[in-house]
C-alpha cells in the first residue's frame, strides 16, 4: 500500500523524486500546508472509497499514520 | 457569460435573492432556487426564469440547519456533478432596540444570516477545492459596515459575514476560488417595505444618489462577481448602496 500512496503523494504535493517512507512527515519533510493535506485526503478518499472526516485530519501527520488509518478502515492494498 | 455553470442561491424566493437568481439564469447559469418558508414564492422565481428562457429548480432547506445544508450540497452534486457558484443571500430580520431584544431573536438572526453562510460554505468548499474553482458571493449589508439602531442582531450578522468572507478568501485563494461580499444599501424589497415612512425618509437623506436601489442593481453586481470578468477580485466587500456608506 505504501508504494501506491507514495505515488499519490508525489503527484499531489509535487514531490517528484523524494523518498517517501512510513516516517515521512507531511509538514516537515514535504512542506505541505493544511490545505495540501486536506486535498490529499480527498484524493485518497476517491482512490480508496473511504470517508475521512475533517476532524480526523489532525492525527494524520505522517505517511505511516495515513497507511494505518486506511488499514483500520479495512483497506488492504 | 455563465453558460454551463450551476449556481445555488439561498433565499431566492423573493427580494434580492430572486433578482440574483434571475440575473444568473439570464447569463446562462442553471440556478438552484433555495427557499425555506414559502415554496410558492420559490416556484414563482423558477417560473419567471423559465419564461425568460432560463433554467432553474427549487430546493427547500433551512440554511440555519447544518446537517440539512450538508444534505442539500450532497444532493445537488449528485444531480449536477458540479456546483460553480454559491450565493449566500438568505436572511431575516427581527428588529428591536438592544434593551428590548430577546435572546431568541438575536440567536435566530445570527443562525440564519451568519451561520447559514458558514453552513453552505463549509459543505461546498470541499467540492470547490476538488474542482479547483468556484465563486462564493455572500450578501452582507450597508448596516454591517455602519451599524443601525434597532438592528443589533442583523448588523452583527452582516458584519460577521464580512469577516467570514475575508477569511475564506484567504484560505481558498491559492486554489482558484473567489470569495467576495456584496453590501447592499437601502433596496426596495418586502424586507425594507415594512419600515415606517419616517425611517425610510431619514435613510434616503443619507444616500448620495438621493434614491433607493432596486434588487436588480444588486443582482447585476453579483452576476459580475460570479463571472470570469471578476476573476481577479477576491476578499472584497462591494457596496451597492448609492453612496450611503462613504
Amino acid at each position: 500500500m505504501l508504494e501506491r500512496i507514495a505515488e499519490i503523494i508525489r503527484e499531489q504535493l509535487n514531490a517528484d523524486g523524494i523518498a517517501i517512507t512510513m516516517d515521512t512527515s507531511f509538514e516537515k519533510d514535504l512542506e505541505a500546508d493544511s490545505l495540501d493535506l486536506f486535498e490529499l485526503v480527498m484524493t485518497l478518499e476517491d482512490e480508496y472509497g473511504v470517508e475521512i472526516p475533517s476532524e480526523e485530519l489532525e492525527q494524520l501527520t505522517t505517511v505511516g499514520a495515513v497507511v494505518k488509518y486506511l488499514q483500520d478502515k479495512g483497506v488492504e492494498e | 457569460m455563465l453558460n454551463g455553470k450551476v449556481a445555488l442561491v439561498t433565499g431566492a424566493g423573493r427580494g434580492i435573492g430572486r433578482a440574483i437568481a434571475k440575473a444568473l439564469a439570464k447569463e446562462g447559469a442553471f440556478v438552484v432556487v433555495n427557499y425555506n418558508g414559502s415554496q410558492d414564492k420559490a416556484k414563482e422565481t423558477v417560473d419567471l426564469i423559465e419564461k425568460a428562457g432560463g433554467k432553474a429548480e427549487i430546493y427547500g432547506c433551512n440554511v440555519a440547519d447544518f446537517a440539512a445544508c450538508g444534505e442539500m450540497v450532497k444532493a445537488l452534486i449528485a444531480q449536477h456533478g458540479h456546483i460553480d457558484i454559491l450565493v449566500n443571500n438568505a436572511g431575516i430580520t427581527k428588529d428591536n432596540l438592544l434593551m428590548k431584544m430577546s435572546e431568541e431573536d438575536f440567536d435566530k438572526v445570527i443562525n440564519t444570516n451568519l451561520k447559514g453562510c458558514f453552513n453552505t460554505m463549509k459543505h461546498l468548499s470541499r467540492q470547490f477545492l476538488k474542482q479547483r474553482s468556484g465563486k462564493i458571493i455572500n450578501i452582507s449589508s450597508v448596516t454591517g459596515i455602519m451599524g443601525n439602531a434597532g438592528q443589533a442582531n442583523y448588523c452583527a450578522s452582516k458584519a460577521g459575514i464580512i469577516g467570514l468572507t475575508k477569511s475564506a478568501a484567504r484560505e481558498l485563494g491559492s486554489r482558484g476560488i473567489n470569495v467576495n461580499a456584496v453590501a447592499p444599501g437601502f433596496i426596495e424589497t418586502e424586507m425594507t417595505g415594512i419600515l415606517p415612512e419616517s425611517i425610510k425618509e431619514k435613510m434616503k437623506e443619507q444616500i448620495l444618489l438621493g434614491r433607493t436601489g432596486g434588487a436588480e442593481e444588486v443582482a447585476d453586481v453579483v452576476a459580475f462577481l460570479a463571472s470570469e470578468k471578476a476573476a481577479y477580485i477576491t476578499g472584497q466587500v462591494i457596496s451597492v448602496d448609492g453612496g450611503m456608506a462613504v
